[in-house]
């Protein structure tokens, strides 16, 4: 349970996917400019992982990886998948998109227009791949790790995207050289919150 | 001066430049250029994808269903990415190593599927080719900048080999520690934006 509470906090604050991985940057600097929107996309994104990383979880450790088919039959024993797993992983993370895309059409069709074309960008959110990659790479011991992994990491991005968002909302009343106007400043505060989020690393609990 | 706006090689280099411009494939841009060799090898290998994911999608535009384009987009770019990656593992596995996940993140790099949707789907496939390529090699300028700055600074070294010299080191100099953190990539490419953006006025926002 302690290791859980920890890897936890840890996928927030200290492997943040934006700040530490660059995780899901095109959506992040794109959807930003105010805070309900960037809400809006953040809850959808961590959704997104917490539905994905697990089914991909099941996959890597019931098909692909080396040995893992030996349930099927023993002969299976020495087959390793693993090439595949760039194929099965987008496929699964564009079914999931598609059906929350469908969900969120209709209970919430205000969410919907505001997300525009962003919704079905999620599918090549690199957040979400970066996700089931990294599962893939540390080798999680149980599928509640993995779950735990996806929520926090969600949530990481949650609070990256709506601070960014509030902070962009009040620069719109600043005075910027024009040159750096838009991505360049934008940029340079994502910069600055990574540099305040280092401050996290060595944090255990 | 239309020719020059119009070629699809070339406008990417410069005017088009998929991540300064367009803001398209910032992801992996940063995460692998605190040294020159990898950010080397993933703009090879992103224009590589680039190009013939554009020519596979451009021959079979008009057979696609609408609907589910971006489906069979997807399983277009990660079967050539599988191959990239398995041809990493077996010629230059140490690169492969430091790129870790983000070979497999090109799938998701949104250069892909921007350049899909936006011209490959309306183009033949020789243009799409040429786009391709310039767009990939945009992209591949960007990080080897940010590489090269990135390993001079923080390193002392380019492409694993020492430049700055022993003495000034025993004169007091110092790696710049912060140079290899995540933070600066993000300053170094705004400095870019900035220069390019103050060269070319038109890219300017309100």
């Amino acid at each position: 349970m302690e290791s859980l509470l920890s890897l936890f906090v840890k996928s927030i604050f200290i492997d943040n996917m934006v700040f530490a991985y660059f995780l899901g940057m095109c959506s992040y600097l794109a959807v930003s400019k105010n805070v309900k929107t960037a809400l809006g996309l953040g809850v959808a994104v961590t959704f997104v992982l917490v539905v994905t990383l697990p089914i991909n979880y099941l996959l890597e450790t019931l098909v692909l990886r080396e040995g893992a088919l030996k349930w099927v039959s023993p002969e299976l024993a020495s087959l390793d998948l693993s090439f595949l797993s760039f194929i099965l992983f987008i496929a699964v993370i564009a079914a999931i998109v598609q059906l929350v895309e469908m969900i969120v059409e209709k209970f919430s069709p205000s969410l919907y227009s505001a997300l525009g074309i962003f919704l079905p960008l999620i599918a090549v959110n690199c957040a979400i791949m970066g996700g089931s990659l990294f599962m893939q790479q540390r080798n999680f011991t149980g599928i509640s790790e993995a779950t735990v992994y996806a929520f926090g990491s969600g949530i990481g991005w949650l609070l990256a995207i709506v601070g960014l968002a509030a902070i962009r909302e009040k620069m719109a009343y600043c005075k910027v050289p024009d040159a750096l106007r838009g991505l360049g400043i934008t940029l340079i505060t994502v910069s600055l919150m990574a540099m305040a989020f280092m401050c996290f690393s060595g944090l255990k609990i | 001066m239309a020719e020059i706006k119009n070629n699809p090689l070339l406008t990417p280099l410069n005017l088009n430049n998929p991540i300064t411009v367009q803001v398209l494939g910032i992801c992996s841009a940063l995460a692998v250029t605190s040294k020159l060799q990898p950010a080397l090898v993933m703009g090879l290998s992103v224009t590589v994808i680039v190009a013939f994911a554009n020519v596979i999608i451009s021959l079979i535009r008009d057979t696609i269903p609408n609907r589910i384009r971006i489906i069979v987009q997807l399983v277009v770019v990660a079967t050539l990415v599988t191959i990239v990656s398995e041809v990493l593992k077996a010629y230059a596995y140490d690169v492969s190593l430091q790129l870790s996940v983000y070979v497999g993140l090109i799938i998701t790099n949104c250069i892909l599927m921007g350049r899909l949707e936006a011209f490959a789907m309306s183009n033949g496939p020789w243009a799409s080719f040429l786009d391709g390529i310039g767009n990939g090699l945009g992209y591949a300028g960007i990080l080897v900048a940010v590489g090269f700055v990135r390993e001079l600074f923080g390193s002392g070294a380019l492409f694993g080999f020492k430049i700055i010299p022993q003495s000034l080191y025993d004169a007091g100099y110092m790696n710049n520690g912060l140079m290899i953190m995540p933070p600066m990539a993000l300053l170094l490419l705004a400095c870019i934006v900035w220069y390019h953006r103050s060269k070319e006025k038109s890219l300017q926002e309100n």
